[in-house]
C-alpha cells in the first residue's frame, strides 16, 4: 500500500488524538461514572456549544469559548447544588438545553457557512488541528499528574464526601478544580467526537472495564486501554465505510461493552456450573 | 487528669435559631460520656461544632495541644453517607480513617497499610478485608466504619446513633469495644435509647439548647426533667411502664 505524506500525517495525527483522548477519556470518565456525575457532565457538553457558537460568532477560536462556557456552567452547577439553592438535575436540564439554543442562535446568526459545525455535533479528525492534539496531550499530563498525586484524596472524598467533610477543609476546592478539569477534558474531546457523542466516550470504557475489576486504579487502566481499542477500530472502520468517525467510535465501544457482558456473563456460567459439580 | 478539649460559654446557631447556648463542657482523657437529649435539642449540633464543621456563633472550643495527637478525632457518623457501590473495599474504607492525620498529599506508606490490617483483625473483619461495602453485612459495615473512626488513634471518639445499625450479635461485642477503646480515648456517644447505654457509659450530657452534666451512668426521671430533658426513660418494673411527664394544669 502507498502511503503519501497526506495519508501519513491523517494517521500520526489520528494515533496521537486516539492516545490523548483514551487517556483523558479513561481517567475522567472513571471519576464521573464512579462519582454518578454522568448526568452534570452531558450538561457541561451541551452547555459548552453554546461557547462555540459565540466563537464562530465574534470570530475567535470555538473551542477557547466552548472552554470558557463549559467550566462556567459546571462551576455554576456544582456551586449551586453544594448551597442547596437549586435541584441539581433541574438545572443541568436547563443549561443543557440553554446551551445548545445559544450555540445554533449564534451559529445562524454567523453570515456564510459553517463547514466544521457537522465536526463539532458529531465529531471528525479531518477537522482536528494540531492545536488540539497538542492541547490534548497537555491535558493527559496535567491529569495523570494530578490523578496520581492526589489519589486517595480523590477516592475517599468521592466515595464519602460529608465524612471527607469532618477531616479536612479543602473538599469544595477539590470538588471545583476537578470539575473544571472534567470541563476542559469534555471541551478537548469535543473534537474526537462531537458534542453529541463525547459523553459516551467517557462512560462507556469504564464500563467495559468495571465487569472486570473493582480496583479505582485499575478501572482508569483498562478505560484507556479500551478507549483505545473502539477509537483505533472506529476510524479504521469509518475510513474503509467512509462512514462519520464519532458515530463509529461509540459503535464499537458499545459493541466492545457487550462482548463483554456476554464475555462475564459465560465466565460466571462456567463458575457456577464448576461449584454446582 | 488532662482535659481533651474545653468548651467555654459556646453558642452555636442556624440563621437566627439558636439550638446551642452558653454551653460549658469540659471532656477528659478516660471519659465515656452518654449524650442525650430530645430530637432537634442540639446534639448533632454539638457534634459538628466538636468536629469543626460548624463555627460557634460566640465562645469557644478548645482542644488540649499538651495530648499526643491534640485534635484528631474518631467519627462514625449516625448513618452510612458513603455510596457503598463505589469501588472502593473494606480495606480502603478503613484506611481512609488515616486521613484525619494527612495534609492535602496522601500517599498510604507501609505503616499506615499495617496498621489498617491490624485494625481489621482487632474488628473481625479479616475474612472479608478486600470485600466491596455491598457484598458485607450490616454489622460488618458498621465494624467497617468504627475501624476507620479508630485507625488515626484519635483521643476522642464521636459515636452518632450507634445503636441504629449495630445488629443484635454485634451489640454486645460493639459495647466490649467501645470499654476497651475508652482506656485509650475519651468517647462520646449520642443516643436516645438511655436504657441501653446507660450500662455502658460513665456519664451522662443532656442536651437541650443548654447542656446539663450528670456525672453519673444512672439517671432518673426527675434529674431528667430537672434538666429541661424532656425524653422517655423506660424503667423496668413489675408492670412494664413509661413515666410521664405530669401536667402542669391539672395538679398531679
Amino acid at each position: 500500500m502507498d502511503i503519501n505524506i497526506f495519508q501519513y500525517e491523517f494517521i500520526v495525527k489520528g494515533l496521537l488524538g486516539a492516545v490523548f483522548a483514551s487517556i483523558t477519556a479513561g481517567i475522567v470518565g472513571t471519576y464521573i461514572v464512579c462519582r454518578r456525575m454522568v448526568f452534570l457532565s452531558g450538561g457541561i457538553t451541551h452547555a459548552s456549544f453554546g461557547g462555540i457558537g459565540i466563537g464562530y460568532f465574534l470570530g475567535f477560536n470555538p473551542v477557547l469559548g466552548a472552554a470558557i462556557f463549559g467550566i462556567l456552567s459546571a462551576l455554576g452547577i456544582e456551586y449551586l447544588s453544594v448551597r442547596h439553592k437549586i435541584r441539581e438535575d433541574s438545572a443541568i436540564g436547563i443549561l443543557w438545553a440553554f446551551g445548545m439554543a445559544t450555540g445554533i442562535i449564534f451559529i445562524y446568526l454567523t453570515p456564510g457557512y459553517s463547514p466544521d459545525l457537522i465536526g463539532y455535533l458529531f465529531g471528525s479528525i479531518l477537522t482536528v488541528t494540531n492545536a488540539d492534539i497538542i492541547a490534548l496531550g497537555i491535558m493527559s499530563v496535567i491529569l495523570i499528574i494530578y490523578f496520581s498525586v492526589f489519589y486517595r484524596t480523590i477516592l475517599y472524598m468521592s466515595y464519602d464526601e460529608s465524612f471527607a467533610r469532618t477531616y479536612s477543609s479543602y473538599v469544595n476546592t477539590f470538588k471545583y478544580v476537578t470539575t473544571a478539569l472534567v470541563a476542559l477534558t469534555i471541551v478537548l474531546n469535543i473534537r474526537m467526537a462531537g458534542v453529541v457523542l463525547v459523553i459516551s466516550l467517557l462512560t462507556i470504557p469504564p464500563n467495559i472495564a468495571m465487569i472486570f475489576t473493582r480496583v479505582y486504579s485499575e478501572i482508569i487502566i483498562w478505560s484507556i486501554i479500551s478507549g483505545f481499542i473502539g477509537t483505533v477500530a472506529g476510524y479504521i472502520i469509518s475510513y474503509y465505510l467512509g462512514i462519520p468517525v464519532g458515530a463509529t467510535i461509540i459503535f464499537v465501544l458499545v459493541i466492545l461493552w457487550l462482548l463483554a457482558k456476554f464475555y462475564s456473563f459465560i465466565i460466571k456460567g462456567l463458575k457456577q456450573s464448576a461449584i454446582n459439580n | 487528669m488532662a482535659y481533651v478539649f474545653d468548651m467555654k460559654s459556646l453558642s452555636a446557631s442556624y440563621g437566627n435559631k439558636v439550638v446551642l447556648q452558653d454551653i460549658n463542657f469540659r471532656v477528659n482523657e478516660n471519659d465515656f460520656i452518654g449524650v442525650i437529649g430530645p430530637n432537634g435539642g442540639g446534639k448533632t449540633t454539638l457534634l459538628k461544632v466538636i468536629l469543626g464543621l460548624i463555627k460557634p456563633t460566640s465562645g469557644s472550643i478548645t482542644f488540649n495541644k499538651d495530648l499526643p495527637g491534640e485534635n484528631i478525632i474518631g467519627y462514625l457518623p449516625q448513618i452510612s453517607t458513603g455510596d457503598n457501590s463505589y469501588p472502593v473495599n473494606v480495606t480502603d474504607v478503613i484506611l481512609s480513617g488515616m486521613m484525619v492525620r494527612k495534609k492535602i498529599i496522601t500517599r498510604m506508606s507501609a505503616a499506615d497499610k499495617k496498621r489498617a490490617s491490624e485494625v481489621i483483625d482487632e474488628l473481625g473483619l479479616t475474612a472479608v478485608a478486600k470485600s466491596s461495602l455491598n457484598e458485607i453485612s450490616g454489622g460488618q459495615l458498621q465494624r467497617v466504619f468504627l475501624g476507620r473512626a479508630i485507625i488515626g488513634n484519635p483521643v476522642l471518639l464521636l459515636l452518632d446513633e450507634p445503636g441504629n445499625f449495630v445488629d443484635s450479635t454485634f451489640e454486645n461485642n460493639f459495647y466490649e469495644k467501645l470499654k476497651e477503646l475508652n482506656k485509650r480515648m475519651a468517647i462520646l456517644m449520642v443516643s436516645h435509647d438511655i436504657g441501653t447505654i446507660s450500662s455502658h457509659v460513665k456519664s451522662f450530657a443532656c442536651v437541650n439548647k443548654h447542656l446539663n452534666y450528670h456525672p453519673s451512668s444512672e439517671i432518673s426521671n426527675e434529674q431528667l426533667l430537672a434538666y429541661d430533658c424532656p425524653i422517655q426513660l423506660i424503667t423496668h418494673g413489675e408492670v412494664p411502664h413509661t413515666v410521664l411527664r405530669s401536667h402542669a394544669s391539672d395538679g398531679h
